[in-house]
């Protein structure tokens, strides 16, 4: 017995060992947190969803569920439509440039037919939904509000272009979903022949 | 760097006994130096414990103790959640991995005496393991609510019945309910994702600190402390870190490989792991054509089967499987030998430790065939043997020659 060690040796197998056994716990451990990500169930309720826009009256919003999310599909007036390019000044982001939107909406009235609005209903600020209010200049949001939509919980203000006023908590204009028209009136959401479902 | 973490260290120590806890425990506990391939099992037990726990905790995350879901969610995991499957698989084939383990690390107790003085509250903590271990087991095998798991639970749970006078009120005391059901399966599921654990976490580190109390036994049976150094650490002992954690990370990775093996390429097992019938879900209007329990449990079953009927009652076969587990907690003062470790055992123990080995996996065996007279019968034989193992002990071992135990451990 000598008591020579080589301690070279000794670090290079030390590495060694700590680096097979670092990527043996990686592999192990990867399962446990994947299983986390959303399971197939899930994705599938992501789904792209078809919706009949037919029966939207001029200047109303319906609402639709996708990915669990609230979904707004607005039918503006030619009014409404015309009061849009009035207030750029007071937007944070009058020409989206912000890119919150598929590139076929990046336009001024944000959306693929002028009178349609598709707009996912989340507040870019928190996460709460906003509530519609198409009305012109009413008492509680005084005289320059021409429509659009306030948010309850911190009083973030989008135009009816979905575009967030100057000054408010949310910081970006809120998100158009990918969607297209697969006729007339029959609209799909969640999917553009982009990149496959969002 | 280096001094930075010196000084976190010293920070510590100075608020919790961090430095001389790792060193009573892990760099100077001192094991014997001639330990074999036995003695991985302990430290395959913690792992396999670790194992069931973090595979346990994500399949709550999608698991539904509801009669009415229950078994969907399970299939939920298998099918949809990513990797579900696999989480599944580990847990199920922890199970009974863990019973594998364990019962080897028993067995080793017995081949070298390791239940004896001073070991036997060590021996008695780890049997309370055991069965906390079995209680784990059998409420855990109800959820996947199949009909292996209602009909499992149904028999066993009506084994509490056949108790005189408070039996029936027992069994509905335990389910909740006249039948298995809903209930059982929500108390079951609360047991065994949190009450048992818990104790197995708790009575696992009692079980380690007595065993370091008092020293590791080893295969010659033989106290190393009488031998001692100027430092006075036993010459016979090493430093369990870095000696013996090398040489478990040896077992591990051998065990793994065992492990990843049915993991991967039979992870039913042939039916024995995770019988086919549960993969029926439960139905209480109609019970298999065959039943059995896991097979972990069998040797009790075959033994419970083997008690024909008295004075109109079911209860002496319950009786002798209760007997039949709880007498391990008795082996320190059954055993009158003078030595402790089989090597040193004259032949009359080792005929006896042969005969209760055969005893008891051939009642494994029977207790997952149906009952046919031949094997009713061969079972009597078996469940003969099992008792005689421990009662006749007190006598065998006392007149048994033993050979002459050795000053200094055996090591080559």
């Amino acid at each position: 017995m000598t008591d020579k060690v080589d301690h070279s040796k000794r670090r290079w197998l030390l590495a060694a060992t700590t680096a097979a056994g670092g990527v043996a716990a990686a592999g192990a451990g990867a399962p446990f947190v994947l299983s986390l990500m959303p399971s197939e169930r899930a994705k599938a309720a992501g789904a792209p969803v078809e919706v009949d826009i037919g029966a939207i009256a001029p200047g109303t919003m319906i609402s639709v569920e996708w990915q669990g999310k609230p979904v707004w599909i607005v039918r503006r007036t030619k009014q409404m439509l015309d009061l849009l390019p009035k207030h750029d000044a007071a937007l944070a982001d009058p020409a989206s440039s912000v890119p919150q939107q598929p590139e076929y909406c990046h336009n001024p009235t944000r959306s693929i037919k002028p009178e349609i609005l598709v707009v996912l209903g989340i507040c870019t600020h928190l996460g709460c939904s906003p509530t519609f209010r198409p009305e012109v200049a009413p008492p509680d949001l005084g005289e320059n509000w021409s429509g659009g939509w306030f948010c309850p919980c911190h009083g973030s203000r989008f135009d009816l272009a979905a575009r967030v006023f100057r000054g408010v908590p949310a910081p970006t204009n809120l998100i158009i979903p990918p969607h297209k028209y697969l006729g007339d009136t029959k609209l799909l959401i969640g999917d553009d022949d982009t990149g496959g479902a969002a | 760097m280096m001094n930075l973490a010196l000084k976190l260290v010293g920070w510590i120590d100075q608020r919790f006994p961090l430095v001389s806890t790792v060193k009573a425990h892990v760099t100077e506990y001192y094991a014997p130096k001639n330990f074999n391939f036995w003695y991985f099992f302990g430290s395959l037990a913690l792992m396999v414990l670790v194992i069931q726990i973090v595979s346990g905790i994500f399949l709550t995350m999608n698991y539904k103790p509801d009669a009415l879901s229950a078994f969907a969610s399970v299939e939920y995991i298998m099918r949809d959640v990513q990797w579900g499957w696999l989480l599944r698989y580990i847990h199920s084939t922890g199970a009974s991995m863990f019973f594998v383990v364990i019962y080897l690390h028993m067995f080793r107790g017995l081949m070298y005496g390791s239940y004896r003085n001073p070991r036997e509250l060590l021996w008695i903590i780890g049997m309370i393991l055991y069965l906390a271990l079995m209680a784990e087991a059998f409420m855990g095998y109800l959820l996947p609510w199949g009909q292996m798991s209602f009909w499992g639970a149904q028999v066993i749970i009506n084994l509490f019945s056949s108790v005189p006078i408070i039996g029936p009120d027992l069994a509905i005391l335990i389910r909740g309910d006249y039948v298995v059901s809903d209930i059982t399966l929500n108390r079951f599921f609360a047991l065994h994702v949190i009450a048992i654990p818990l104790v197995l976490v708790l009575i696992v580190v009692a079980h380690l600190v007595a065993l370091h109390h008092v020293g590791s036994n080893n295969p010659d049976g033989i106290d190393i402390k009488k031998h001692k150094d100027a430092s006075g650490n036993p010459l016979d002992g090493i430093p369990f870190h870095p000696y013996y954690t090398i040489k478990d990370s040896l077992g591990a990775a051998g065990f793994l490989i065992v492990f990843c093996s049915i993991l991967f390429f039979a992870p039913d097992m042939g039916g024995y792991f995770l019988e086919y019938n549960n993969f029926v879900p439960a139905n209480s209007m109609k019970t298999p054509e065959h039943i059995a329990p896991v097979w972990y449990f069998t040797p009790y079953y075959a033994i419970l089967r083997a008690v024909p009927p008295m004075f109109g009652s079911q209860f002496p076969g319950v009786v002798a499987m209760g007997v039949a587990t709880v007498i391990f907690f008795f082996l320190p003062w059954l055993d009158r030998g003078n030595v402790r470790s089989i090597r040193y055992r004259g032949p009359i123990y080792k005929t006896f430790l042969a005969l209760f080995v055969i005893s008891f996996i051939g009642l494994g065996w029977l207790g997952l065939m149906p009952a046919t007279p031949t094997y009713t019968a061969i079972s009597r034989v078996l469940a003969v043997i099992y008792f005689a193992f421990f009662l006749l002990m007190p006598w065998y071992t006392r007149i048994d020659k033993c050979k002459p135990e050795p000053d200094r451990v055996t090591f080559k």
